[in-house]
């Protein structure tokens, strides 16, 4: 039960209290009619883990945690909670915590009704009830707002309370569902510190849903990456960005380019690709052998920017300067190729810059080895 | 500038004077009845020639008039309440599954309110004669309560497609059972529809004729039945005093919906 994930890694992800699991997911499949929603999906959450399913809209991620909170059948597999199936229980005796998209409260009930509805629903006396509830306002920073209907309050304070009432019954395990999907950019980096602030405080496990993968770099120990009802990768955010396992990770986090080719050659744990553009090197990050058809993905900022014609024997590709894009902290340079691939390079501000280099100039990029990763070529899944 | 003007005022004109002549056209009868049911003359005339109380006093104090009020309240009080619990509880089930054959129930369940009444009619006089539910009380509560289902679950299935289901699903990962989460969740924000559902259907039993009509005996009449036949014999103003009294509650029953309605909307709207 405690088998800890392979792709975890040590630098990573925060230090965990326990690696005890609280959640496990084994081959968990959801299928509506002929439509397949989650394909097999397997997932073991540590104790006091934040967690967070990163995919694009219908990529099974919100399903998925449907079928944990008990709202939804899985079709198959198994989840189990603390080491005890809860496949046999409804909803209302799974004791999981839940923050809906549209944060759900009450709309006949105050803010104190809405907290406490959870208290009262477990048969906790009025006056133990009372004490919780206005704990629990303290900790959302919401004090003396307990009278208040939930269509009085701000957008932002629905979403305290949608949460003071998710975490108001202590449950062990918090699901979060787009939780700040509806509020504007400030106030979703706000609360997307205090989501964390609260996951510190109070020690509690939280899977969360999202599709901005901004957020899920902030907040999360891990990133499962969803795609077409199947988790593409699950790992740090830093493993995930670095060493994307997949094309599909590599071009949903961030920003990556990619070149298409076949594998030549094999050297210590380096991959060397033939490519229209002569032979490239990457990390071997997918086991790739000899003659396997390859993408390589190489991030933006890891690309040198070089002029003119002294080309440099290996990893070199070279192109057209179509665009110089000043951002700010860094620049963004876009290069066509000769085969029409656009190629972007992102120069951080105090990196040496070329001088005078110009639109319409040839230009060449390049890159270590070791920033640059060797995928299964994008067709196929892994 | 000056012929859209006139034209825009032409056609406000041509739509006043269309809707007050509809409006008329539809109180009149009402007003000439209102007015019928205060003469002192013995016979439906209009104008009366005078004012007099005595068809409302009639209506009380004629036993025939009296015992068919009574048996419509003793009808119409069982059949709210049955409709309304009967209604709700179809509305909920038909709006929170999905069954193969859910249109169909709906379709069942609606089709009092679209087959015409008089083969309603004849089909419940054929099926609860044989059943003993032939002029009796408990008779005519079945039947009026089917006629009334459909209003209830035409006003409660619209106000609960308009309520998100994932209040529900909250309740229920809150600890809620299924049951006190339609209690303390879905029934309050239901409720202003339930209500509205449950007038609607004093209001069908109130005025049903045709039905009561075939399944009642002089017995055990309801009002509607002994107004029309009053009204094949001796024509009085009585008739006239009960019409009234009808409008009445109709209008009265309307006005609690309409007020209950507008509480909710400004309670939402706070």
């Amino acid at each position: 039960m405690n088998k800890v994930p392979k792709v975890i890694s040590q630098d990573g992800s925060r230090e965990m209290s326990n690696t005890k699991s609280i959640l496990e997911l084994v081959g968990v499949r959801k299928v509506y009619g002929s439509a397949v929603a989650v394909e097999g999906v397997d997932l073991t959450l540590h104790n006091g883990e934040f967690l967070t399913f990163l995919g694009p809209s219908g990529s099974g991620k919100t399903t998925t945690l449907a079928m944990i909170a008990g709202l939804q059948m899985p079709t198959e597999g198994k989840i189990l909670l603390n080491g005890q199936a809860v496949d046999p229980l409804p909803p209302y005796k799974r004791n999981i915590g839940m923050v809906f998209q549209n944060y759900a409260l009450f709309p006949h009930m105050t803010v104190a009704g809405n907290i406490g509805f959870p208290l009262e629903m477990r048969g906790i006396d009025a006056a133990e009830r009372k004490r919780r509830i206005a704990k629990t306002l303290e900790l959302i920073g919401l004090p003396n707002m307990g009278d208040r209907y939930p269509h009085q309050l701000s957008g932002g304070q629905q979403q305290r309370v949608a949460l003071g009432r998710a975490i108001v019954f202590e449950p062990p395990l918090l699901l979060m569902d787009e939780p700040l999907g509806a509020l504007d950019k400030k106030l979703r980096v706000q609360m997307q510190l205090e989501i964390t602030r609260l996951h510190r405080e109070l020690g509690i496990s939280i899977l969360y849903v999202t599709h901005d993968q901004e957020e899920a770099l902030v907040m999360s120990d891990r990133i499962a990456v969803f795609n077409e009802g199947k988790i593409e990768q699950l790992g740090s955010a830093k493993d995930l960005y670095e060493r994307p396992s997949t094309a599909f990770v590599a071009g949903f986090l961030g920003e990556s380019n990619f070149f298409h080719g076949t594998v030549s050659g094999i050297s210590d744990g380096r991959c060397f690709m033939e490519t229209p553009y002569g032979q490239l090197g990457a990390f071997n990050n997918a086991s790739l052998q000899v003659g396997d058809k390859a993408t390589l993905a190489v991030r933006p900022e890891r690309l040198f920017l070089y002029r003119g014609r002294d080309k440099k024997p290996e990893n070199c590709v070279s192109g057209t300067l179509t665009d110089l894009i000043y951002l700010g902290q860094s620049r963004k340079c876009v290069l066509r190729t000769a085969n029409g691939d656009e190629v972007v390079a992102l120069q951080h501000a105090q990196q040496v810059e070329e001088p005078s280099m110009n639109i319409g100039e040839e230009v060449c990029v390049t890159w270590n080895c070791a920033d640059a990763n060797a995928l299964n070529h994008r067709a196929a899944s892994n | 500038m000056g012929a859209p003007f006139s034209s825009g005022r032409m056609w406000s004109r041509l739509r006043l004077a269309i809707c007050t002549f509809a409006v008329i056209y539809l109180v009149a009868p009402l007003i000439v009845v209102l007015v019928i049911s205060f003469s002192s003359a013995p016979f439906l005339t209009f104008p009366p020639p005078g004012f007099s109380m005595q068809w409302y006093n009639n209506l009380f104090t004629n036993p025939a008039w009296f015992n068919s009020l009574i048996t419509s309240i003793k009808v119409l009080i069982p059949t709210s309440i049955l409709a309304t619990s009967l209604g709700t509880a179809a509305a909920y089930g038909l709006a929170r599954s999905n069954f193969i054959g859910k249109q169909i129930v709906m379709g069942l369940l609606l089709s009092p309110m679209i087959v015409p009444v008089i083969i309603v009619a004849v089909g419940i006089f054929g099926v609860f004669r044989a059943l003993g539910l032939y002029g009796n009380l408990l008779g005519l509560i079945i039947a009026h309560t089917i006629l009334a289902i459909p209003y209830v679950v035409m006003t409660v299935s619209g106000s609960l497609a308009v309520i998100d289901k994932r209040l529900e699903d909250a309740a229920l990962t809150l600890g809620a059972s299924p049951l006190r989460c339609f209690r303390r969740i879905t029934f309050p924000l239901i409720f202003p529809a339930v209500l509205s559902g449950m007038l609607f259907s004093m209001v069908v039993s109130f005025d049903e004729l045709v039905v009561s009509m075939f399944i009642s005996t002089p017995v055990v009449r309801p009002v509607t039945v002994q107004m029309w036949s009053n009204i094949r014999g001796s024509v009085d103003p009585t008739i006239a005093a009960i019409a009234t009294l009808l409008f009445c509650f109709s209008l009265l029953a309307l006005l609690s919906e309409r007020a209950a309605a507008r509480k909710v909307k400004k309670e939402v709207d706070e």
